[in-house]
């Protein structure tokens, strides 16, 4: 059993209008100093057995056309443990 | 980091500029030359390319869309015309409306859903910059084959994304098409239409008038969206690797424009402003520049006062991002304060970036370095134009010639395969029930939707005290115009203007949105030239105004254009919207007519297109006064009271019209086919002209007099009733029946089943 964590986000030069409207909660809530935000969204797969290369490349794949809009969207895939 | 300013333009006027990676040509190049009496900075060459561009300069098709302006008569209803960022109405009790159909084809297919999103965005900042209030959206739709594995992906985004941006910004999508043809696989057509209201001293127009006035630039921040192509210059102006590839995709923020929306209005109502433009295509560099030419000639912008979302854009990008909800306005010194102070209120940034003079120049400073100085009107209006070639396709001939006669396609011939036709049909994704994708739009919101989808025109209450009100419909069977696209592009506005009056308004005014393929195609550009042709002619005959719209190129994939496919939407007036005529037949016992001629005329037809899978022969003919005859029978009958139901006759003739009638209703009916036409023919042809309408019997004589008046011709063929069956009698000697619920569950069936 392996961990595999695919983070995903928007592109940074992409509007983010949810991570504007929490900098602009903050902003509301006294919370200062915080002078941007992005939020995304994490992926935590289960793998049965090891995370090999190949298996690896098969993860890359999923994150890129199903958890991921590439068009839009970055990924970074880790594997944890 | 060095920026090329126009000192080192003069300086060192030889290096070399990648002018045809930013898409312009190399005539083009030289006549920028020309203009300023140098090179270019980098900049200005930005801002020359993208507003060069087919996109904004229209350089293709501003020879043949003169015509709108030459053809059509002066109609006395029309208060601002073609050439601001939307047409103005009157309409009557001191009520003005605007709207404006636009295309975001390209965009909805790389990024569906933010595509169609930011389609819709885009748009209603177009009606607010007239300053009116935006009150409803409609959206034609145009998808490739409906089982090609893509088309699922496009639809589920486009769907969305209008459904999301649309409803977010609380406007009812009131109506629009929804269409499959393999011609739009890699091509699919989001026309986004937006309809606005608002009193006659309201209407606001794009000019920098006013020396020593502000420039503000309000709503979203700058950020590196929509650039696409203009990284060219970036990687020149940074390092040698270059930044990453801008994405030319741009994501929304209806909340942000619902907010832009609110504070546009007030600052509008409040006398604040002198002029005023939205941000869409070419970003800024749009904006100044057509503020500019419009107004006194001058203007100054710092640059570097922009504020970004990303610090790192160099001047180049921030010229051309296409950021979406951003607006522009010329504000008096003594305003601004006042102005900054609503756009607070609504927590919308806004910062003075330029100055409105009278040097006859549009100059922008970076950081202290003058990087832009050029005449604005040659950036914003004295672009290329282009007569370009045209040629009637050679193919043409032979697609006429293949008309769909019953020894080409056959016919049904006895009841038993017309009942199974009529089933095949009724299960025809363009006709199938659009209820799957409108359930994912708000139809209701702001509580003055009279009528939607399924009806045959979106309206709208504008008066709450009145009850005045207004109905759009757009249309366009694309094969026709595949066909002739003469006839075709008339074919569409008579439908549409048809839809409009069915409902009981009056059509006043015309906005189009023309999607062809590549201009530089001379078969293209001929069904270009004939379309626009047939329909200034076609509005010159029934005397209402092209007020605005717009033209979409390059729909094409490699060599193969889509249909030519010119979207009409005509807007019309009604003194009450309580005395509209619906589409659903409500009480037994109330006769059916139909208005109008039926031939055989098959060419084009859904008939043809879904069962056989044909296009050839000739489109049906058309006759504008018959048209303009019909529409006054309608639009009388509905005022008088006479008319209890009125439906359009066009995608899928006759029988599709009863179905849904009968479906709106729930109840069934009698059709008895009359013995001068072959019973396929009265079912499926799709003549134009023509209408069912459902009159009670003590109205009978009213009709009658009112068809014979207008030289209309008027069958009565059944009545309705109480049953659960619609049914046609006297095909070939016998009945067909279909019952309601296997009607519904047939047409409601089809769009889940291939998107759900």
């Amino acid at each position: 059993m392996a961990i595999v964590v695919v983070d995903v986000a928007l592109k940074p030069e992409i509007l983010d209008p949810q991570g504007r409207a929490v900098q602009g909660a903050l902003g509301r809530l006294g919370l200062h100093g915080v002078t941007d935000v992005r939020q995304g969204k994490q992926f935590v797969l289960t793998i049965d057995g090891e995370v090999t290369a190949d298996k690896l490349d098969e993860i890359k794949k999923i994150a890129e056309t199903l958890l991921s809009n590439p068009v839009i969207e970055d990924f970074t895939v880790e594997v944890k443990a | 980091m060095s920026i090329d300013n126009v000192a080192s333009a003069k300086a060192n006027s030889n290096i070399e500029q990648p002018f045809a990676a930013l898409g312009l040509k190399p005539d083009e190049y030289e006549r920028i030359k020309e203009i300023l009496g140098r090179r270019p900075t980098s900049s200005e060459l930005a801002m020359y390319s993208v507003m060069w561009s087919e996109h904004c300069s229209y350089k293709s098709s501003k020879v043949h869309l003169r015509q709108f302006g030459s053809k059509v008569p002066a109609n006395d209803s029309m208060l601002v015309g073609i050439g601001e960022n939307a047409g103005v109405v009157d309409i009557g009790d001191g009520w003005a409306v605007t709207f404006k159909v636009e295309s975001h084809n390209h965009p909805s297919y790389v990024e569906p859903y933010q595509g169609a999103a930011t389609g819709v965005g885009g748009i209603v900042r177009d009606i607010i910059s007239m300053g009116a209030r935006p009150v409803a959206v409609m959206d034609p739709l145009r998808f490739g084959a409906p089982d090609h594995p893509d088309t699922r992906r496009v639809v589920n985004g486009i769907v969305a994304g209008i459904g999301g941006y649309g409803n977010c910004l609380g406007l009812p999508n009131i109506g629009g098409e929804l269409i499959f043809d393999p011609s739009y696989q890699g091509n699919p057509l989001v026309n986004a239409l937006c309809v606005g209201t608002m009193k006659h001293e309201d209407i606001h127009l794009a000019k920098a008038s006013g020396v020593g006035n502000a420039v503000i630039l309000y709503g979203a921040r700058t950020g590196g969206d929509g650039i696409g192509g203009v990284s060219v210059l970036a990687s020149e102006t940074f390092d040698a690797d270059g930044p990453a590839k801008r994405p030319s995709v741009q994501v929304g923020d209806p909340f942000m424009e619902k907010l832009l929306i609110e504070c546009t209005l007030e600052v509008l109502h409040a006398g604040l402003v002198e002029g005023i433009q939205d941000l869409g295509g070419a970003g800024i560099s749009c904006a100044t520049s057509e503020l500019a030419s419009n107004g006194e000639g001058g203007m100054h912008v710092w640059l570097d006062r922009v504020l970004l979302r990303d610090s790192t854009l160099s001047p180049e990008e921030i010229l051309m991002s296409e950021s979406q909800e951003r607006m522009c306005a010329v504000v008096e010194p003594n305003k601004v304060d006042a102005f900054l102070d609503v756009c607070r209120k609504w927590d919308i940034e806004a910062v003075v970036i330029g100055e409105v003079n009278s040097s006859g120049r549009l100059t922008v400073d970076w950081h202290g370095e003058q990087i832009v100085d050029v005449p604005p009107r040659s950036v914003a209006h004295d672009g290329p134009v282009y007569e370009r070639p045209l040629a009637r396709p050679t193919w043409m001939d032979a697609r006429q010639a293949d008309a769909p006669t019953p020894e080409r396609l056959a016919r049904p011939t006895t009841a038993a395969q017309v009942r199974e036709t009529l089933l095949l049909m009724v299960a025809a994704p363009n006709l199938a029930s659009k209820t799957w994708v409108t359930s994912q739009y708000d139809r209701y919101v702001r509580g003055n939707t009279v009528l939607a989808q399924p009806e045959d025109s979106g309206m709208i209450r504008v008066d709450e005290v009145t009850g005045r009100g207004i109905a759009v419909s757009t249309d366009c069977n694309a094969r026709f115009a595949a066909l002739d696209p003469y006839r075709g592009a008339q074919l569409a506005f008579a439908e549409s203007y048809r839809n409009v009056a069915i409902t009981g308004a009056r059509p006043l005014a015309v906005t189009n949105c023309l999607n062809f393929g590549s201009p530089e195609d001379a078969g293209v550009m001929w069904q270009f030239e004939q379309a626009v042709t047939g329909l200034a002619d076609a509005c010159l005959d029934m005397g209402t105004p092209v007020t605005g719209g717009n033209v979409s190129f390059y729909n094409q994939t490699g060599d193969v254009a889509i249909h030519p496919t010119p979207v009409i939407g005509v807007l019309g007036v009604i003194g009450d919207v309580a005395n509209r005529t619906g589409m659903e037949w409500k009480t037994a016992g109330e006769s059916i007519y139909v208005l109008g001629v039926t031939r055989d005329e098959l060419a084009g037809s859904e008939w043809a297109h879904e069962i056989h899978g044909h296009l050839g022969g000739l489109p049906p003919v058309l006759d504008l006064n018959v048209e303009k005859a019909l529409a006054e029978v309608l639009i009388q009958g509905s005022q008088d009271g006479v008319l209890s139901a009125a439906h359009d006759v066009a995608d899928g003739g006759l029988a599709q019209a009863f179905i849904e009638m009968a479906l709106r209703a729930d109840r069934g009916a009698t059709i008895s086919i009359p013995a001068n036409i072959d019973p396929f023919v009265f079912m499926w042809s799709e003549s134009a002209s023509r209408a069912v309408v459902v009159v009670p019997e003590h109205h009978e004589q009213a009709l009658a007099s009112l068809c014979s008046g207008h030289g209309v011709v008027a069958t009565r063929v059944g009545s309705v009733d109480d049953s659960s069956e619609l049914i046609f009698s006297g095909v070939y000697g016998e009945s067909v029946k279909a019952t309601i619920d296997e009607l519904r569950s047939t047409s409601e069936a089809v769009l889940p089943a291939l998107f759900g």
